[in-house]
């Protein structure tokens, strides 16, 4: 079991190495000549620097929207982590199982549709 | 016959014996020993499928660029090499030498780490990927929530692309993407639950050895109904997932000019290419192990078959990219919410219900 993991831990070893090494290696043998121009910040040809200061940062304000799609996500990710063993086992539960997975997703079902009824789906 | 189709597993037990014999005059405990040689294969094994993940990409980016042309009745590249085929290793030469420019306002540490972490789970989830009988790095019980679990990094490296970058369309991108990403994540992983409870096990060699029957053609895609409706979800939304054309709003071209992509030069940008192809490459072999039976099918060796329908997917994909528009954000999350999303958990009580029957057919251990 543990040797298992061990591989798995090389893998995320070699997961951070394989993307610096092209990093690096470009770093050695690129050009390095930035000027002001080309480190300005890309606007659809307008000059970057001639916006008012507060125009300068880009930290607009999220759609709510977002947070309610992240709230639906977070109930349904959950319930996902549920229904992994419960499909694994299934074999040996038997119909006992099924009644009670069918009562969870309609409770979930009903989450959901309350969430569409009450508009959360609709991006508008 | 048997050598060809066990070439891969016995050139691994062959390179195994050599190292011993190289260390043999070491005298190294034995405990030790083995501990090493283990280590180093598994080091080989992953450089191996690394640079064949690396040549499998040049050659998905020469079709994808051929594909298009032809469907748009274009030649494509075709000066670079035969029928342009170093094309795409030029690209790679001149990737290495571009000045790499980052934005004044950039937050410059997020920016750079921004492309590895979206390359991370890309390499990390061919830890458990089967490319042949017996041809796996490692066979985790809980393969297929590995897998799961793992691409959902992606998101994080996505979003700080677009957060590092201090740019509007950046942002605008990452946000899109993070929204679009999570959303098509659900019906995703839904999908996967009947073939857990038809295997019974998570591991994706179980999975495979599942779809054994029939000589090789018991595929879980034939277990109607609940096979077809599962894969027709699960690759519709990888390609969501993953931001393929019909679903590539975070990086719309001409609507925010490639969204988080947009402050990127030189090879930080082309890790984020990179990672697009691998994560496209292994959806498709995700999506062939799962419904298509993986290694399995008659004559030919597995690992030919298993390329091959991975290269069928991989195809599929690509002329949905080149036939569909885009679509607008309110359809692509009405997609996902309201269509995809409701029938995965139908077909989920659906293979509950249907399970005798899917046993009697034989597609249940």
């Amino acid at each position: 079991m543990l040797d298992r993991y061990g591989i798995v831990a090389l893998f995320a070893f070699m997961a951070v190495l394989f993307p610096a090494i092209p990093l690096v290696f470009s770093w050695v043998i690129r050009p390095k000549k930035p000027n002001k121009s080309k480190r300005s910040t890309y606007e659809c040809g307008l000059e970057f620097e001639d916006f008012p200061e507060e125009a300068q940062h880009v930290w607009v304000q999220f759609r709510v929207q977002y947070f309610l799609y992240a709230l639906i996500f977070v109930v349904f990710d959950v319930e996902v982590v549920y229904l992994y063993p419960w499909a694994v086992a299934y074999n040996t539960l038997g119909l006992f199982a099924l009644v009670e997975m069918i009562i969870f997703l309609g409770i979930l079902v009903l989450a959901l549709a309350y969430a569409w009824r009450k508009g959360l789906l609709e991006w508008t | 016959m048997d050598f060809i189709n066990n070439i891969f597993t016995n050139s691994y037990e062959w390179i195994v014996y050599w190292i011993h014999s190289l260390l043999a005059g070491l005298n190294l405990a034995k405990d030790f020993e083995n501990a090493l040689v283990a280590a180093i294969m598994v080091f080989l094994v992953i450089i191996v499928i690394l640079l064949w993940m690396v040549l499998m990409v040049l050659i998905l980016i020469w079709l994808e660029r051929k594909n298009a042309a032809r469907i748009q009745d274009r030649v494509g590249p075709n000066r670079v090499g035969p029928w342009g085929l170093l094309q795409p290793v030029a690209d790679t030469l001149k990737m290495f030498i571009k000045e790499d420019i980052v934005p004044e306002n950039a937050d410059r540490f997020v920016h750079t780490i921004a492309p590895m972490i979206v390359m991370m789970p890309a390499v990390l989830m061919f830890a458990v990927i089967p490319w042949g009988k017996g041809m796996f790095p490692v066979d985790l019980n809980i393969g297929i929530l590995w897998i799961v679990a793992v691409a959902s990094i992606g998101t994080i490296g996505v979003f700080l692309g677009g957060y590092g970058s201090n740019n509007k369309y950046s942002l605008l991108g990452g946000m899109r993407a993070v929204a679009q990403m999570v959303s098509y994540e659900i019906p995703q992983v839904l999908t996967i639950v009947p073939i857990v409870l038809m295997v019974g096990s998570m591991s994706l060699v179980k999975i495979n050895e599942a779809q054994s029957g029939w000589a090789g053609m018991q595929w879980f895609v034939f277990a109607i109904p609940v096979g077809p409706i599962a894969f027709v979800i699960y690759y519709l939304s990888a390609l969501a997932e993953v931001g393929r054309t019909p679903f590539d709003l975070p990086e719309g071209e001409s609507e925010i000019v490639a969204g988080y992509m947009t402050e990127y030069s030189g090879m930080k940008w082309a890790l984020f290419y990179l990672a697009e192809y691998f994560n496209f490459f292994i959806v498709c072999t995700i999506a062939a192990t799962l419904f298509l039976g993986g290694w399995n099918g008659p004559i030919l060796p597995g690992y030919v078959w298993f390329i091959g329908k991975v290269y069928a997917l991989v195809l599929l994909g690509m002329w949905i990219r080149m036939t569909w528009p885009r679509f607008r954000v309110d359809q692509l999350m009405n997609f996902a919410w309201k269509v995809l999303v409701p029938i995965a958990l139908v077909n989920i009580v659906l293979a509950g219900l249907a399970l005798p029957l899917l046993k009697y057919f034989g597609f249940s251990v």
